[in-house]
């Protein structure tokens, strides 16, 4: 079916999308989901999920993203990249599994789409105002319809003469106006669709739609009546997943190679700015809930920033900078001189902080501005239905900044204002006092309040497997004076890190070009698994039983206390 | 749909499970569907059964087996042994039918989703599996290379109602054996002895490459729950799977690693898909070397 893969074609009516809905269309055998999200953004998937095959249209709604029914795996809004895998909660979907999506565009109160646009939904003349008809399905190929339109009169209606070959305009009796357009749903079905030039309401729209009704029906009965010979039914083709989906992921480069612009940039309290950034040209990679970006700033300055974004909001990335009059300079140069409008560098964002989603009620501790993670991940429990509580130990003029991302779930958030260091530790000794089976806490602030969360929980029974923290810096003191062997199991590469160099250096000299975002031992980005060798860890990343596994590392801090360590890259 | 002559020879030979022998008591004689082809089975009143092509005037005899409960029989030449499923004979066991579903979807499909431990909580909530409990552990695979069969070994789930006596749920250990292209066991510890296993049976009969009769039952140490429950309970069960594996697209399984996106939870499966394609079946699959069949089929 070489029909035009250029031409627009209808595949819904925009009242076939009510709110939450998802509804199965179909052009050239292809099937579409088609859902509007919550932000009024109508997505045109591949009706089929990456995993299994199953149809997205028997999945839901979610208002941001789209959960399939099979094994839940969800799919933000826009980009279609998977944002969560059910079955392994800890493991942020690594790879980029994204879904195909198709170009949509909304126009005379239909849903259109085309494989390979040239322009927009061409303008139907007269038709400034209109009532949309009921679609009518008809048995019999789209060549067949169209022979059909432009061959035979319509009673009561004159066929106009017009270049546009794909919508037949036709003037009533009464001087208004009908356009007829055919969708090919499949081989051998069509789908009759038509505006009328007046928009109609009330028992006027009900005669309207009536007519047109018996008359599109009589349109219908008459071609399938003529039994022309069906066409050989193709199914359409489907897409291999990229090779790096059926194999090892493979390193992706690090680059900040992702370019914004700053669309906002709001004072939520003295010390607090809210940046929005926008993307100039490209949608946005999928992020998952607690992931966070670098930003490279004007004076080569590269920072670290948590997303803030709840779940599918993929058209921005928002991030919350606390402004240190005394810090090491980034915050300083985003107060003064970033302003709306300017154009930033990004990376791409790094998913090292998971929001294990497999509890039964989650515990969140936020300590000034490490909330930012925690905003995410509120976002996301919420909108699953999650159950969790949120508490910000902060200073009181901050108290405020963040009201407005509490605001869907202001009964889960207490705040607690300029409490003493022992005030906060008996705070934290009686919320974390009675652990639970499948409950989690996760921790984000200062280091001392971190430790202290961590030791408190572990003094109460918690396992350790279940607190999970983000430190901001590592305030940990870092030696380099070891030399020792690297031996890339993948790459089949043998190095030498000499002291005073790290591993992630030495790697990235020797073009194996791992991400790293922090390069302090904080964020995660860099971790590498190990097969052998005993590891000098010195991040604040890894927890004591994952330190204790000896089977992973930060390259960018963490050393040899064997003679030679083989990674897994 | 028209109907084409069955030519794959690895799906010829096997043996397939036609009815089970409960159903065949009250018939004289039933006829179904095998690879395409219509067949008819009668019992006789001294207890012998028959199977042949019900084309066929003549009615030459197809090969039969009694086995499990089922009446097998096949279009080629199967081997003398149908795989060894030694707990249906222990004594202490009740064997109940729990019923034959029509799907329409591939054999290997609804293998699959018999050996998928991922949806139990978004298809069987608060049965198999409950939300937010939805990890899916490591576990090992194996196959096995005197028997030729896969193992899935050390499988482990969460269980919202692990036994009718508890009401808390628990992790529930699980082993998977597939000891034929078209049939799947699953061993699950007995609420009643937790030293024994209670055995589920998936038996898959290919009506076509697209259509199956999966006859499912259990195998159990329970004495107390009847007959009638413990169909019920599977028929509700099934009736979940059903939907899903009937929107599943394309309805043969694709053999081809890029044709969808495997996890580590999905192991056992790839095992599978392997393990069909080194037999070199071609009925009811995509094979993975004809990309042709994938792009336009
Ligand atoms: S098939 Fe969609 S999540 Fe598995
Ligand atoms: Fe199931």
């Amino acid at each position: 079916m070489k029909l035009a893969l250029s031409k627009w074609f209808p595949v819904a009516s925009i009242s076939d999308l009510p709110y939450r809905h998802i509804f199965q269309g179909q052009l050239l055998g292809r099937e579409y989901a088609i859902w509007k999200a919550d932000d009024g953004n109508i997505n045109i998937w591949e009706n089929r999920c990456l995993h299994r095959g199953v149809r997205l249209s028997i999945g839901t709604n979610e208002g941001f993203e789209l959960k399939c029914q099979y094994h839940g795996w969800r799919y933000a809004n826009r980009t279609a990249g998977c944002t969560y895998i059910p079955a392994h909660p800890a493991d942020a979907p690594a790879r980029t599994i994204c879904n195909n999506t198709y170009t949509c565009q909304e126009k005379y109160g239909m849903v259109w789409t085309c494989e390979t646009p040239i322009g927009d939904v061409p303008d139907i003349k007269g038709f400034k105002s209109f009532t949309v008809l009921r679609p009518i399905p008809i048995n019999s190929a789209y060549k067949n319809v169209r022979n059909f339109l432009s061959s035979k009169e319509i009673p009561d209606h004159h066929m106009l003469r017009s270049k546009q070959t794909e919508f037949w305009r036709f003037k009533t009796n009464a001087g208004n106006l009908l356009s007829l357009v055919i969708q090919p749903q499949s081989g051998n079905i069509s789908i009759l669709r038509g505006i009328y030039n007046l928009k109609t309401t009330g028992t006027e729209k009900l005669r309207v739609l009536k007519y047109y009704n018996s008359l599109m029906t009589k349109l219908r009965d008459e071609i399938e009546s003529q039994h022309l010979p069906k066409l050989h039914e193709r199914n359409p083709k489907i897409s291999k997943l990229a090779d790096d989906l059926s194999q090892f992921p493979t390193l992706s480069d690090q680059k900040h190679n992702l370019r914004v612009s700053v669309s906002e940039k709001v004072k939520l309290s003295d010390n607090i700015v809210k940046l929005k950034l926008k993307s100039i040209k490209k949608q946005l990679p999928t992020f998952h809930a607690g992931a966070h970006i670098d930003i490279v700033l004007q004076n080569g300055l590269i920072r670290q920033y948590s997303l803030t974004n709840g779940p599918g909001e993929t058209d921005h990335y928002c991030i919350a900078v606390k402004i240190e009059k005394h810090g090491g300079g980034g915050s300083k140069i985003i107060s003064e001189n970033i302003s709306v409008g300017d154009i930033m560098a990004i990376s791409a964002p790094h998913n090292s902080f998971p929001l294990l989603r497999n509890s039964t009620h989650i515990i969140f501790l936020a300590g000034g501005i490490g909330i930012t993670p925690m905003l995410s991940m509120a976002k996301a429990m919420h909108s699953m239905r999650q159950s969790f509580e949120l508490h910000h130990f902060t200073k009181s003029n901050d108290k405020e900044a963040f009201s407005h991302d509490f605001a869907s779930f202001t009964n889960k958030v207490i705040t607690y204002n300029d409490l003493s260091i022992n005030q906060s530790l008996t705070t934290i000794k009686s919320l974390l006092k009675k652990p639970k089976f499948s409950n989690k806490i996760y921790v984000c602030g200062p280091g001392e309040m971190i430790q202290n969360a961590i030791k408190i929980g572990l003094e109460f029974g918690w396992n350790e497997s279940d607190i999970h923290y983000e430190y901001f810096k590592n305030e940990n003191e870092i030696h380099k004076n070891s030399t020792f062997k690297i031996d890339l199991a993948r790459s089949a590469m043998s190095l030498e890190v000499p002291s005073g160099k790290s591993v992630l250096q030495i790697l990235k000299e020797n073009g194996v070009n791992l991400v790293s975002s922090c390069e302090q031992g904080a964020c995660g980005t860099c971790k590498v698994r190990v097969i052998e060798g005993k590891i000098d860890h010195q991040d604040v990343f890894l927890n004591s039983l994952e330190k204790e596994g000896q089977n992973i590392m930060l390259t960018c801090v963490s050393r040899a206390k064997s003679k030679r360590l083989i990674l897994d890259i | 749909m028209h109907a084409e002559i069955c030519e794959d020879t690895v799906i010829l030979n096997q043996w397939h499970p036609i009815s089970s022998t409960d159903d065949l008591k009250n018939h004289k004689q039933i006829t179904t569907m095998l690879l395409e082809e219509k067949i008819t089975c009668k019992k006789n009143s001294n207890g012998k059964y028959f199977v042949w092509k019900s084309i066929d005037i003549k009615k030459k005899l197809l090969p039969i087996k009694i086995a499990y409960g089922y009446l097998w029989t096949s279009l080629g030449t199967p081997p003398t042994d149908l795989f060894s499923f030694p707990e249906f004979y222990e004594i202490d066991r009740r064997n109940v039918a729990t019923g034959v579903f029509g799907v329409n979807i591939s054999a290997g499909r609804t293998i699959e989703n018999f050996l998928d431990m991922g949806h139990f909580p978004f298809v069987h909530t608060g049965v198999l599996g409950e939300e937010p409990h939805t990890e899916v552990k490591e576990y090992d695979v194996s196959i096995c290379e005197t028997n030729d069969e896969i193992l899935a070994t050390k499988c482990q789930f969460y269980q919202p109602q692990a036994a009718v006596i508890s009401s808390k749920g628990a992790e529930v250990d699980y082993i998977y054996r597939i000891p034929h292209i078209n049939c799947a066991i699953l061993y699950k510890s007995s609420p009643v002895d937790k030293k024994r296993q209670d055995a589920i049976i998936i038996f898959v009969q290919p009506v076509s490459q697209e259509i199956v009769r999966a006859h499912t039952g259990m195998c159990i140490i329970d004495d107390k729950s009847a007959d009638k429950d413990i169909r019920l309970f599977q028929q509700t069960i099934f009736g979940q799977d059903k939907p899903i594996l009937e929107n599943q697209f394309p309805k043969k399984l694709p053999l081809d690693s890029r044709a969808e996106t495997p996890i580590r939870a999905d192991k056992s499966s790839i095992a599978y898909r392997r393990w069909l394609s080194q037999k070199g079946l071609t009925y009811g699959v995509i094979p993975s070397e004809d990309n042709n069949l994938f792009e336009v089929m």
